[in-house]
C-alpha cells in the first residue's frame, strides 16, 4: 500500500509544501495477456475490480478505460444514494449499497465527502401519493424507510418551497421523507476504488479504447480488441454503461437495452438554502445543494435513443419550469454547466448483473440510476465473476428473466418517474 | 431539439410530438406464426439499436399521424421521415 492519507501524511506534506504526495495509481505498460479484463474506469468497472482483487484475492486483473478515469457516467449523474425502491428484488440490493456507502471513506482511506441528507418528496398528485405509500409498505419490510409528513412540515423543512400553494395547478399533498438518502464526491469515488484497486495489483489502462470482443465459437471469450492492440484474457467484463449494446454485438450478442439521456444541470454556488435531497416526482424534477453551494438539478430522460451526451433546450427548459412552479425565488439563478448522462434501459427497467451465453463474458448493466448501485453493484459482480455463482443480492438480475419475461418492474429506478 | 418532417404539416418543432419508441415488424405479421425465441426476441428487440435507429414519432400536438423517422443517434441527424400506416 502507498501512503496512507491521514491527518500525519496531511501534516507531513504540508511541512515539505505538498510536492512530495505519490500518484493515486500507477500507469502500466498493456500486456498482451491478463486472467481477468474489465472494460470500463467507471464506478462498476472499478467497484468490480476492487471486490475482485480484495475480497475474491482475484490476480492479474486490466481495467480499460476509452478516456480518463471516471470521466463517463459516473461522472454524469447526481451522485443521489438512496434506496426508496418498490420491489423485493430492488429494496434489500439498494438497502446494502447505502449501508456500503456509509463505511466506504474508511474502507477505501479516501474522503468522499459522504453526507447523509435525508430526501423528501413534493407529492402533488393522488396517483403519486399512492404508489409511494405502496413503497413505503415494502421498503418497511427491507429495513428502508419512507415517512409521511403533512404539508406544513414539507414547507417547515425546506423553506424555499412556497410555490404548490392552495388553488394552483398542482398544489403540493403531501411529502415522504426518505431518511436513508445521502449525496458525496463522485470524482472522490471512482479515485478511491481506483487507489485501493491499484494497491491490490490491479492495472489501470486509461485512453485505451476496447473496439470489440474476441470470441472463439468453441471456447467462448478470448481477449478484447483494443486501439493499443490486442489483449487476451480468460474472462472479459462489460461495465460500459451507455455502450454495452455496442459491444455485446461485436461479440454477436444482442442484449435487451436501449441508450436514452438523463438530463442534469448545476447553478451557480449560492449560500446554504436547502439542506436536504428535494424531489419533485409529478413535475420531473429533483435537486440537492452541494458543499460548494451549487445546486445539482436533474430531469427527465429525453425522448428518442442518443449516444450524444447533451441536452435539449426543451428539455431543459421543461425541467426549468416544474423548479419554478414550486421554487420561484430560484428564477434568478445562473445555470453553470449542463450535461446528459447515458441511460441503457433494459425492458423492465431493472438492471442486469449476469454472464451471457459466451462462456467468459459477463455483464454489469442496464443502470438507470446506477451511480448509487456501485458498491453493491461492484460486490456482486465481483462474486459471480470470482465464484461462479451470483450474490443473493444480485441474482434477481439475471439476463434469463426476460425470456420468460420475469420482469422486475421498478418504479424507483429514478427520483422522478 | 430535432425538427421532425412531417409528410403532412412539413418541419416541426420536436415539442409537437411525442415519442412512440423503436420501429417494428406490425405484431399482425408475427404473432401468428412466431416461434418462441422469434416471440420473445420480437418483443425484446423491438428494433435495431444501430447507430442509425428508425422511431415512431406521433404528431399529437399536430395533425395527429404517425411519422417513421430515420435518425443517427450520434447526431440527431434526421435522414428519413414517413407516414408510418401500420400504426
Amino acid at each position: 500500500m502507498k501512503t496512507r492519507y491521514s491527518f500525519w501524511s496531511l501534516a507531513r506534506n504540508a511541512l515539505t509544501g505538498h510536492r512530495n504526495w505519490q500518484p493515486a495509481w500507477r500507469q502500466h505498460a498493456l500486456k498482451p495477456r491478463y486472467d481477468m479484463v474489465i472494460v470500463g474506469a467507471g464506478g462498476h468497472g472499478l467497484a468490480t475490480a476492487y471486490y475482485l482483487a480484495s475480497r475474491f484475492g482475484m490476480k492479474r486483473i486490466a481495467v480499460l478505460e476509452r478516456g480518463w478515469l471516471g470521466g463517463g457516467n459516473v461522472a454524469r449523474n447526481t451522485v443521489t444514494i438512496r434506496s426508496n425502491y418498490l420491489r423485493d428484488e430492488s429494496i434489500p440490493f439498494f438497502v446494502r449499497s447505502v449501508k456500503m456507502y456509509e463505511g466506504l471513506s474508511r474502507e477505501l482511506n479516501f474522503n468522499l465527502m459522504h453526507s447523509r441528507r435525508t430526501m423528501i418528496d413534493v407529492v402533488q398528485t393522488y396517483p403519486k401519493l399512492r404508489d409511494l405509500t405502496r413503497r413505503m409498505k415494502i421498503m418497511d419490510m427491507y429495513g428502508s424507510h419512507y415517512d409521511r409528513i403533512s404539508v406544513a412540515e414539507v414547507r417547515k423543512r425546506i423553506p424555499a418551497l412556497t410555490g404548490g400553494q392552495p388553488g394552483s395547478r398542482l398544489p403540493v399533498l403531501a411529502g415522504m421523507v426518505h431518511r436513508e438518502a445521502a449525496v458525496n464526491r463522485h470524482d472522490a469515488v471512482a479515485w478511491a476504488y481506483a487507489r485501493a484497486a491499484d494497491a491490490l495489483g490491479v492495472e489501470i489502462h486509461q485512453n485505451t479504447e476496447v473496439t470489440g470482443l474476441t470470441v472463439d465459437k468453441g471456447t467462448g471469450i478470448c481477449g478484447v480488441a483494443t486501439s493499443r492492440g490486442p489483449v487476451s484474457a480468460d474472462s472479459v467484463a462489460l461495465a460500459v454503461s451507455g455502450h454495452t449494446f455496442q459491444l455485446a454485438r461485436s461479440a454477436g450478442l444482442k442484449l435487451p437495452l436501449q441508450t436514452f439521456n438523463l438530463t442534469a444541470f448545476v447553478s451557480e454556488p449560492v449560500k446554504p438554502i436547502v439542506d436536504v435531497v428535494v424531489n419533485c416526482p409529478d413535475l420531473g424534477v429533483y435537486f440537492s445543494q452541494t458543499a460548494k453551494g451549487e445546486l445539482v438539478i436533474g430531469g427527465m430522460p429525453d425522448a428518442g435513443l442518443s449516444y450524444r451526451r447533451d441536452i435539449k433546450q426543451h428539455v431543459f427548459e421543461n425541467t426549468v419550469s416544474g423548479l419554478l412552479e414550486l421554487f420561484p425565488t430560484f428564477r434568478r439563478l445562473k445555470m453553470l454547466r449542463q450535461w446528459a448522462g447515458h441511460l441503457d434501459i433494459t425492458p423492465d427497467g431493472s438492471p442486469i448483473i449476469d454472464r451471457t451465453r459466451i462462456p467468459g463474458l459477463y455483464v454489469t448493466a442496464g443502470w438507470w440510476g446506477g451511480y448509487k448501485a456501485i458498491p453493491a453493484g461492484g460486490l456482486c459482480f465481483a462474486k459471480l465473476i470470482a465464484t461462479g455463482e451470483p450474490h443473493t443480492l444480485g441474482a434477481p438480475f439475471s439476463l434469463s428473466r426476460f425470456d420468460s419475461f420475469n420482469y422486475i418492474m421498478e418504479t424507483g429506478t429514478t427520483t422522478v418517474v | 431539439m430535432l425538427v421532425i418532417n412531417c409528410p403532412f404539416c412539413g418541419p416541426r418543432d420536436e415539442r409537437e410530438f411525442d415519442y412512440g419508441g423503436l420501429a417494428k415488424a406490425p405484431r399482425s405479421k408475427v404473432e401468428r406464426v412466431a416461434s418462441n425465441s422469434e416471440w420473445t426476441a420480437y418483443l425484446l428487440h423491438p428494433g435495431d439499436q444501430g447507430r442509425i435507429a428508425d422511431e415512431y414519432w406521433w404528431h399529437a400536438r399536430g395533425c395527429g399521424e404517425w411519422v417513421r423517422v430515420r435518425r443517427d443517434t450520434t447526431t440527431h441527424r434526421i435522414e428519413q421521415s414517413e407516414v408510418e400506416s401500420d400504426r
